[in-house]
């Protein structure tokens, strides 16, 4: 079944055409990867599915409700969970804070409600609270609860936006370079993670990925793409071998 | 050295995390409530004056303390709220509507200028706020029948209860009272839904919003809520002056409470109150320091702004926390007392491998 379609997707800044007329489908329970050069439009890839730019072309459906031109906000409630390049937390809040927000599309309580702080409230964030601790022990970050994430080390601070994306209880996330900035050993965890996500949490996943270890590990499918237009889409050994994709490598 | 077990989510959902806590501040609500029978009237003044400034600070600190946004036109918002609390009241409205009235005016007034500013943040939105911190000035200059114009209006005495009340101690207790159920209501919010998405667009919108957190929305319900609270800061103060002229609200408030909220430390409730004990405190130093000094500089009128500002300075160069962050210092280092690292509070560099602690 397919969960995401995005069809003849495009967007164009300024004369740079960053996304150009790309057509794929995303099937339920599948780890699906993105590939690329630097300045393929990989970034922007996720960044129309979590609409934070308006695509300039094309569509995209996302379990049959056409998303092209939802509110940005309202794409963590329909289930779409994202991390960012550049890891974006909320830096002078701890861990546990950072955990909670992401439960915010699901929350119910309504601000009077809150400013007297009703039983019902209460009751709301012990939910809250309990979801969020359920992602903090598979992500093994029971150390850093009351931490503030300014602090952390590089590699924790990555853990932190997954186990933040896995709060907002998505049906699909968008992992954007989760091994880069990692060592060795924490690459190797990340790979267990991923399939965890899938297999225990039943979550589809799309990386956008360079090393391509951890590409041939998890991957069902690979997509690589260039100069914003798809090279090549199929198994990681078909992507791999594939010419284009070899020359755009080779930087030809 | 003192450890603290957690043995229940509700710990941290409760306001005060431990029994340590609850002691300490239990202290603090006797010594305010018992502070009467001590203090002559002159000390009481200047603790209500205290407290006014606190509940201004807790304002700005809503806004750009806890959703990051700057606002340079509060002293317009105070000025809302004691206009319209001074009118109603003069009309008969005994203080408890009154001043909620003043305070939902001045939220109004927030939600009108959050629609611009929503869209800007930094330099521009401290430009934007100062216009209309200007517009509104002149609004109080002109619209007589409100506000008396230039000449300005007398502020009756706080009807409450069908009690006049007069004399320091009764608005003493006002104010605590005013001040206490405003700092439970904005500590509530901090751990609800909205406070953390509040928290969350100050430090990453692209995030927050990614999360689910409507910007527009929350920013204009930052604006609102500092709005309103401001406003109610502005129904206690026309009681404490006693007259109202427009020249009370100038862009120099505004920039005070900027100063208290930055002196006090960002993002924290309790930097609030420390900023606003610093700003109240420091004239009277200014003016003891003034007899210590050469005449050259002791008798400069300039004086007092210069130390203020050279305050501002020091304190984002060395503690850029604030007065909270250097109480929180202390605290910790009499709680790790003698295990101490000097290091604790260096700021660490951010690793591109990591080391995880074993
Ligand atoms: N907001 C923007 N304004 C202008 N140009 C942009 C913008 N965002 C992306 N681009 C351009 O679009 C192209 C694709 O960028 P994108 O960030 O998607 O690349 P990427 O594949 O993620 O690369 P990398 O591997 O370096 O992360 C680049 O040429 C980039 O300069
Ligand atoms: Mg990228």
């Amino acid at each position: 079944m397919n969960m995401l379609q995005a069809n003849e997707l495009s967007i164009n800044f300024g004369g740079i055409k960053a996304v150009d007329g790309i057509t794929f489908d995303i099937n339920k329970g599948e780890i699906f990867t993105i590939i690329g050069p630097n300045g393929a439009g990989k970034t922007t890839i996720f960044n129309l599915i979590s609409r934070i730019y308006d695509s300039s072309g094309g569509n995209l459906v996302f379990n049959g409700v056409d998303i092209t031109r939802f509110a940005p906000h309202k794409i963590a409630g329909l289930g779409i969970a994202r991390t960012f390049q550049n890891v974006e937390l909320f830096e002078h809040a701890t861990l546990l804070q950072n955990l909670l927000v992401a439960q915010h599309a699901h929350h119910t309580t309504r601000m009077w409600e809150e400013v007297l702080f009703l039983p019902r409230v209460r009751e709301s964030e012990r939910e809250i609270r309990r979801n969020v601790e359920e992602i903090i022990d598979i992500l093994d970050l029971q150390r850093y609860r009351d931490s503030i994430v300014h602090n952390l080390p590089y590699g924790v601070r990555k853990n932190i936006e997954l186990a933040r994306a896995l709060c907002s209880k998505p049906k699909l996330i968008l992992l954007d370079e989760p091994s880069s900035g990692l060592n060795v050993e924490e690459t190797e965890d990340l790979s267990f993670w991923i399939r965890d996500i899938r297999d225990d949490l039943g979550v589809t996943v799309i990386i956008i990925e360079h090393d391509l270890s951890l590409v041939n590990d998890v991957s069902d499918r690979v997509m690589a793409v260039n100069y914003g237009r798809l090279l090549a889409l199929g198994s990681p050994e078909q992507v791999q071998n594939h010419p284009d994709v070899i020359k755009a490598y080779l930087g030809g | 050295m003192r450890f603290i077990f957690k043995t229940h989510y509700d710990q941290d959902i409760d306001l005060f995390p431990h029994a340590g806590a609850v002691f300490w501040y239990s202290l603090l609500a006797i010594a305010a409530v018992c502070a009467p029978f001590f203090l002559d009237p002159f000390y009481l003044g200047e603790l209500s004056f205290l407290f006014i400034w606190s509940l201004a600070g807790l304002s700005l600190m809503v806004l750009t303390g806890y959703t990051g946004l700057i606002s340079i036109g509060h002293a317009a918002f105070i000025g809302v709220g004691a206009y319209v609390h001074a009118f109603l009241t003069r009309n008969g409205m005994p203080f408890v509507p009154s001043i909620i009235c003043g305070g939902i005016v001045s939220a109004l007034a927030g939600i009108i200028i959050a629609i611009p500013a929503i869209r800007m943040r930094g330099l521009y939105l401290a430009i934007a706020t100062l216009a209309f911190s200007a517009i509104a000035e002149e609004l109080f200059v002109r619209w007589e029948t409100l506000t008396g114009g230039s000449r300005g209006v007398a502020v009756p005495m706080p009807v409450l209860f069908g009690n006049e009340l007069d004399g320091e101690v009764g608005f003493y207790y006002l104010c605590l009272a005013v001040l206490v159920i405003c700092i439970l209501g904005v500590l509530n919010l901090l751990r609800s839904p909205t406070g953390r998405a509040w928290i969350a667009i100050r430090d990453s919108e692209i995030a927050a919003q990614s999360m689910g957190v409507y910007l527009a929305g929350y920013k204009t319900l930052a604006f609102a809520t500092s709005a309103f609270l401001a406003g109610v800061a502005g129904g206690l103060l026309a009681h404490k002056v006693g007259y109202l002229t427009p020249d009370i609200f100038t862009p120099i408030l505004s920039i005070q409470l900027l100063m208290l909220v930055m002196v006090g430390g960002l993002g924290s409730i309790r930097g609030a109150i420390f900023g606003a004990i610093f700003l109240v405190l420091l004239p009277t130093l200014i003016a003891i320091l003034r007899d210590y000094l050469p005449n050259a500089i002791g008798q400069q009128p300039a004086l007092e702004p210069g130390i203020f500002g050279l305050v501002l300075v020091l304190v984002v160069l060395l503690e850029p926390q604030g007065l909270n962050g250097a109480w929180m210092k202390v605290k910790f280092f009499f709680s790790q007392f003698p295990m101490y690292k000097n290091a604790t509070f260096k700021r660490q560099k951010t690793y591109m491998r990591t080391e995880r602690l074993q």
